[in-house]
Formats: C-alpha cells, structure tokens, sequence
C-alpha cells in the first residue's frame, strides 16, 4: 500500500492510509503534538470529546484541496493525501485550544494540592501549556461527594472531565457493564449503576486511562506526591496479564504498581489487578532498571543520581 | 389565499379516521407509486420538487436520498424525526395530531423510494398521547392492507414502527436519535460516517423530518415540477409555521414560501399583528436556535428589500443582519418584552439539555446560563457582556454536533443588536423591562 503525505505545522510526514493527524502528528513528535485528553489508541471509539486536538485543515488533499471549514479533531479525522494542517502555528487553533481548557477548567475543583495525580496529570500541563494565568469566572463550580467504586478505586466527580475513557475500558475490557455515564450535561456523572460496585480483574486499568485525578487508586491515596516516588520497570510471571509494571517506590517500599504508559499516557498493556492491587512487597518482582519518564511533567523530575 | 398542501382537509371531520382520510384521496401516493413508478422515480420526482429538510437544517431531501448506499448488503432504514424539541416548535405534533394519516401515507411512499422493509417514526416522550393516535392509524393502515407483507398485492412490504423517547432534545439531532433507537445514551455521534452510509445498526439509513415526510405526498400526487412552481427559487412549496408569542393569533400556518415577513405577520390571513395594539420589538424566525432580528432587519433585509418567508432572504447578510429559517419556529415578541430575560430562558434550556459530550457545550451552556442569570437579576458587570459574546464564539464550530451552535447563535445575536438592553440592566442593577 502507497504511503500517504501529510504536512503538519510545515513538516512533511508519510503514513499509512487510516492513520489520523493526531497519530501522524505523534509521529513527527515534539512540540507540534495536539494534546489529546480523550483519545486513547487502543480503547475502540474514544476521541473527540474533549477538543483539545482541534486542528485547522488549510488543504483538505491533493484530490481536493479545498480547506476544511471548521477545526476538526485531529485524533478522529484521517489523513488525506497532500493535507496540509496547521496545529501550533495557527493562531486560531491555540486560542481555541485556551477556550476549551478555560471550559475544562470552569467546573474543575482545582484542588491540585490535595489531589493524588497533581504532578502527572494531564489537565495540570494543558493549563500550563495553555491555559489563562487567571480566572474569568466567578460563579460557584458544580461540585460532588467522592464516592467509592469498588474497594481499590476511588470516585471524585468534581475532578472528571468526562472523557469516557474509563466507560470504555470497563465497556470493551471487562465482561460485565456496571458503570456507565449518568445524567447529562455539566451533571453528567461516572458511576456504577446504583453503586454497586466494579469487581472484576481488570477495573484498576480504568486508574490508568484517568487522564486527571478523578479515579485514583485507595492502595496509594494520601502516602506520597508522586513525584517523590521512584519508578521501576518491574515483572512477574502472572496468568492474567503481562505482568509488566512500573513500581513506584520510596526508600524500598513499593507505594504503588501502574502500568507502563507511553509519554503520550497510553498503557503498553492493561495488568490486572492483582499485579495492581496486591504485589507489594519487592520480592514479589523482578526489577528490571529504572524507568525513564519522558514527560514535560512534574512526575519526570525525578533524579536517579541522588538514589 | 396559500396554496395547501399538507393541511388542505384539516378541518374535514373524521379526518384521523382511515376511511375519511382515504375519501379525502389519501394513499393515492402509495398507489401510485407502487404500482406505476420505480422507486428511484420516486427519488427523481422527490429531487425535482425541491424539497428541503423541514426539520431545521434545510438539507435538500431528494439529494440526502440519493447518498443512501444501495450497493450495501445491509438493510435499509427511513427514520422519521418526530422529536420537536426545539422550543417554538409545535408544528409536527399538530400535523401528527390532527391528520396522522399524513405521515404514515408519507412513511410508505417514501420507505419505498428508499428501498426500506423497516421503518421507525422516533417521537419524544412527552408526546404520548399522538404515540397513541399514530399507532391507531398504523392499525388502520395495517388492517386496510397499506401495511405489513405485499402492500396492495405487489412485492413491496414494509413494517412500520413508532418509538417513543424518554424526553431529550439532543436525541432530535439524527445520530444521537439512531443510538436512543437502537436503545443507548442519546449521545450524537461523531460524523463522518452519515447515518447514509451508517445510521442505525450501522445500516444505510435516511432520517428526515415529519413534515418533510409529508410533504412527500403532494409531490408524488401532483408530480415533483407542480410542487416546485409553488415558492422562489431554491425555496419550494409550502412551509409549515409555529406562530408563537405576541400575536393575535398564535398557532400553526402552512404558507407558499415566499411570503413576506411583514405580510405574515400582520394578515389577518396569518399573525393577525401584534396583540394589544403594541410595536413589533424582534422575532426568532425559526425556532430558538437561530440569530434574534430586531424589527427592522426582520421585515426588510440590510439591502432594504422586503424580507420573505424562504430559506435564502431570512439568512441574507449572514449572521451580521439576517437569521435562519430553521424548523419554522416563529416567536414574536412587542416592546415589553426583555431580550435577556428571553435569552436567559433560552440558556437554561440549552444548559438542560447539552448531552454533556464534548466540552466546550458542557461547561459553555452553562457558564451562559449564570452569567445571564446575573445579569438578569442585576448582578452583571459590564465585562460579562464581552465574556458572554466570547464563550458564545468559542462554542460555535467547536463542537461534536450542532447543539452548541444553537446555543450560542441567540446569545451572539442578541448582544450584537440589543447591546444596549444589556448594558441597562447593568446600570440599572435590574431589568427594566420585566414586570
Ligand atoms: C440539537 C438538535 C435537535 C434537533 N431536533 C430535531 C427535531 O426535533 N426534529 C427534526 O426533525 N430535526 C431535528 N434536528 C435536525 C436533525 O438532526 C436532522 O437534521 C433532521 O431530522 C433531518 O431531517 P430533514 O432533512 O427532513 O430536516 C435537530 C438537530 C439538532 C442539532
Ligand atoms: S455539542 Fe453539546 S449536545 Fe452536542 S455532542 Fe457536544 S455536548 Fe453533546
Ligand atoms: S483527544 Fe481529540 S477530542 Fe479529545
């Protein structure tokens, strides 16, 4: 199959027919990535929610190179040959790009201080990568009561930027569907249906898909910033998953296991919960070396030197 | 006198019943196109009319027919809109109220031209009482052999069936009505693919309009160039109008296209004018979603040409003079009324029923809302007047569907022609207007 040509922020990039701008995008790398706070490759249907990936089309293809008329997603519009599209270098897409974090952040609690993904969440770096040194809004945000949804995962509703990524993870990864989206709107809200809670050997993966900190994990709330964690790759053999982890670790004390994630936040493969949840003590792993965060975060200032 | 085409035999007694309906010449389309036309004749005929979309988007209907893939394996569906959410909007449930045969005659000719064996008419819960009449007449039509296996002895069959929803606007918008069809979340899907080439159950699928899928019936009766000589230009036909608010005669008007503004909405053939003897102050021309006109853009255009009742005149000079004809929703409001008072109700609605998707509508419909409440209340700075312009821009173009536009479009609009009315509620702590 003939590759296709496609120009990003004036960078030429060939892919495979299919491939979205947001991938083609990833593929050329650096700064020209749109954030992508609900696109997650191997969740089926996820994308085009959140429009932080908005990007303008200025030539729709060689065979029709009339410019796409409003901002598209770039993690769901597939890339044609000879389009040409503009992600940072169009004023346009950044100011849209302030909007929507500005209405992300409208109804968000800002509680960073007290929240367990401060230092590796997605939100924190869009607002600082885009979004407005001050407020604009004065009226009272929509706030929930953070319930628990199993006796791992913890639910803080006021933090969610509904994203359905979790919704998919429990739709496509587990067997049973017990939790889904309720309500609508700016009420809308993740829940078990009627509280009963998520009980399967996959649920914690929803943990890691969470691009904020709205579903953290209760085996790890309150003990460190994860910053002041180290992470090791780490495996064991087990029968349900990979096995492959990152362990994130104090002294030698493993505080938290995740999966390993990609600087884009994407899991290399869902573990479950088991590995998760209930390894932690060191002699249950292999430890592979320590693991290199390449985000812009927080959560990357790690210095392995002072070990 | 208009010509009319869909509401001719309104007044005839016994109307909802089978038999004075088919006295009346009812089904003749279904005869006719089954027995003597190809169902791409009937496409043909439907493309000629120059028929559009009565639903709000004006989409002409013969061209949304020709995408569906008849190359696909994969059954066909025609899925009729009978949502009506869009406050203003009562016109439908009239039609369906008054003369359901109508739409079931229109559902069948029109399954046919689509090459449809199943068909759904998608009505919002709250009309429970037309479910009731609708499936009367489908019993009919089922009994009197319009419906089920081998329509009038030839090998065309077709099942018809009504579904009610649970009482969301946002499941009016075509794909999030196919996933509440097929029993999800109203959620709109993501488009492209169009419901054309994957709609319900991921099948070829068209969605139109109720009265779209009336006005089928005259254009195979009369053919599709009779049905064209009525109107101007890509406007054709008749229209159905829900004539709403400070007016003497509130109700629903079926006129040719092209009528004037002013004409409507002063003849006592239509409006009757304006109630107690008071000015004019602004309409909504098309339901709530589109731009607000104050008086004289609304009679005449920027041009100074009188303004009409078609597609194009109410939408010359863009969204900077004109508006939208929309699904028809014709809201009249004299001197008393307050803008923002108005507009605020418009923004509850929209914050009520944003389905939550896809952020700039979530969070913007009721940012909106708040800010219009407090300026309402007389709690306003006259910074929020820019913020409200500003979430307003930022909302249009930037969502999944097109429910964010319409809740933008009004507030845009009032503040580029009733600024004024906003900065005196702030000054004045109050609204000077409402009682
Ligand atoms: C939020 C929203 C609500 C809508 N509600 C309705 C409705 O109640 N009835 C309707 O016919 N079309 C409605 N539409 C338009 C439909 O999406 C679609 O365009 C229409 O049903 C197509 O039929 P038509 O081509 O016959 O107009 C709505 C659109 C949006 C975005
Ligand atoms: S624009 Fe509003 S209603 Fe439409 S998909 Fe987005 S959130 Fe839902
Ligand atoms: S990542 Fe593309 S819309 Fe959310």
């Amino acid at each position: 199959m003939s590759l296709v040509k496609v120009t990003i922020d004036n960078i030429e990039v060939e892919t495979e027919p299919g491939t979205t701008i947001l991938q083609a995008a990833r593929k050329i790398g650096g700064k020209g990535v749109p954030p992508a706070m609900c696109f997650y490759t191997s969740l089926e249907g996820s994308g085009g929610k959140c429009r932080t990936c908005l990007v303008k089309v200025t030539r729709g293809s060689d065979k029709d190179p009339r410019p796409m008329p409003k901002l598209v997603p770039s993690c769901r519009t597939v890339v044609q040959d000879g389009m040409v599209v503009q992600n940072i270098t169009s004023p346009e897409v950044l100011q849209a790009r302030r909007a929507i974090t500005g209405f992300l952040l409208l109804n968000h609690p800002l509680d960073c201080p007290i929240c367990d993904q401060a230092g590796e969440c997605y939100l924190q770096d869009l607002s600082y990568d885009h979004g407005l040194a001050e407020t604009q809004t004065i009226e009272e945000r929509r706030t929930f009561v953070p319930i628990d949804i199993g006796d791992k995962i913890k639910l803080h509703m006021t933090r969610c930027i509904l994203c359905y990524r979790c919704v998919m993870v429990a739709d496509q990864l587990t067997g049973q569907r017990v939790h889904g989206v309720l309500n609508r709107g700016d009420h809308c809200e993740i829940s078990t249906f009627i509280t009963r809670a998520i009980d399967n050997d996959f649920s914690g993966n929803m943990i890691d898909v969470c691009p904020v900190g709205a579903l953290t994990d209760r085996t790890f709330r309150f003990s460190s910033r994860v910053w002041l964690t180290k992470p090791f790759d780490a495996y064991r053999d087990c029968h349900k998953c990979s096995g492959k982890t990152v362990l994130w670790m104090k002294n030698d004390q493993i505080l938290r296991v995740t999966g390993r994630k990609d600087k884009y936040g994407e899991l290399e493969s869902f573990i479950c919960n088991d590995c998760r949840f209930e390894q932690k003590n060191v002699e249950d792993w292999v430890i592979e070396g320590p693991r290199i965060i390449e985000r812009h975060s927080v959560i990357s200032q790690n210095h392995y030197e002072q070990m | 006198m208009g010509k009319k085409l869909l509401l001719q035999h309104i007044n005839e007694p016994g109307i909802q019943t089978f038999e004075v309906y088919r006295k009346m010449g009812g089904y003749a389309s279904v005869e006719k196109a089954l027995k003597t036309m190809k169902p791409d004749d009937v496409t043909e005929e439907v493309k000629k009319s120059g028929l559009r979309g009565r639903g709000g988007a004006g989409f002409p209907a013969g061209m949304k027919w020709s995408f569906i893939d008849k190359k696909s394996e994969k059954p066909r569906y025609l899925v009729c809109n009978a949502d009506e959410s869009e406050p203003g909007t009562f016109k439908d449930r009239y039609l369906m109220e008054k003369i359901p045969h109508a739409l079931i005659e229109g559902m069948i000719t029109s399954s046919y031209a689509l090459g449809a064996k199943t068909s759904y008419i998608y009505i919002r819960g709250e009309y429970m009482y037309i479910v009731r009449i609708l499936e009367k007449a489908i019993e009919e039509a089922y009994a009197n052999g319009f419906l089920g296996k081998n329509i009038l002895g030839t090998d065309y069959s077709l099942e018809l069936y009504v579904h009610p929803g649970a009482g969301a606007y946002i499941c009016g918008e075509e794909t999030a009505l196919l996933e509440s069809l097929e029993g999800k979340r109203g959620n709109p899907r993501l488009k492209p693919p169009f419901p054309a080439i994957a709609g319900l159950y991921a099948c070829p699928t068209v969605v139109n309009n109720v009265e779209t899928i009336a006005a089928v019936v005259p254009i195979i009766n009369n053919g599709g160039d009779e049905y064209a000589k009525i109107g101007i230009g890509k406007s054709t036909g008749t229209k159905l109008i829900s004539a709403s608010g400070h007016i003497n005669k509130p109700g629903v008007y079926e006129i040719e296209l092209g009528l004037p503004v002013e004409e409507f909405i002063y003849s006592e053939e239509y409006c009757g004018g304006i109630w107690k003897g008071r000015k004019l102050k602004a309409v909504v021309a098309g339901g709530s979603s589109v731009p607000i006109l104050p008086t004289n853009l609304i009679l005449t255009t920027a041009k100074g040409e009188p303004r009409l009742m078609t597609y194009e005149s109410l939408s010359d000079g863009g969204f900077a003079t004109g508006t939208m004809l929309g699904s028809g929703g014709f809201i009249v409001m004299d001197e008393t009324a307050s803008i923002v008072e108005n507009l605020y109700t418009f923004a509850r609605f929209y914050h009520h029923e944003s389905c939550g998707q896809c952020s700039p509508c979530r969070e913007g419909t009721g940012w909106m809302e708040k800010i219009l409440h407090r300026i309402e209340e007389g709690r306003g700075s006259m910074k929020d007047i820019d913020l409200l312009a500003d979430i307003a821009k930022h909302i249009e173009g930037n969502t999944i569907c097109p429910l964010g536009d319409a809740a933008a479009w009004p507030v845009s609009s009032a503040i580029r022609h009733f600024r004024q009315e906003f900065e005196d509620h702030i000054k004045l702590q109050r609204c000077p207007l409402s009682r």
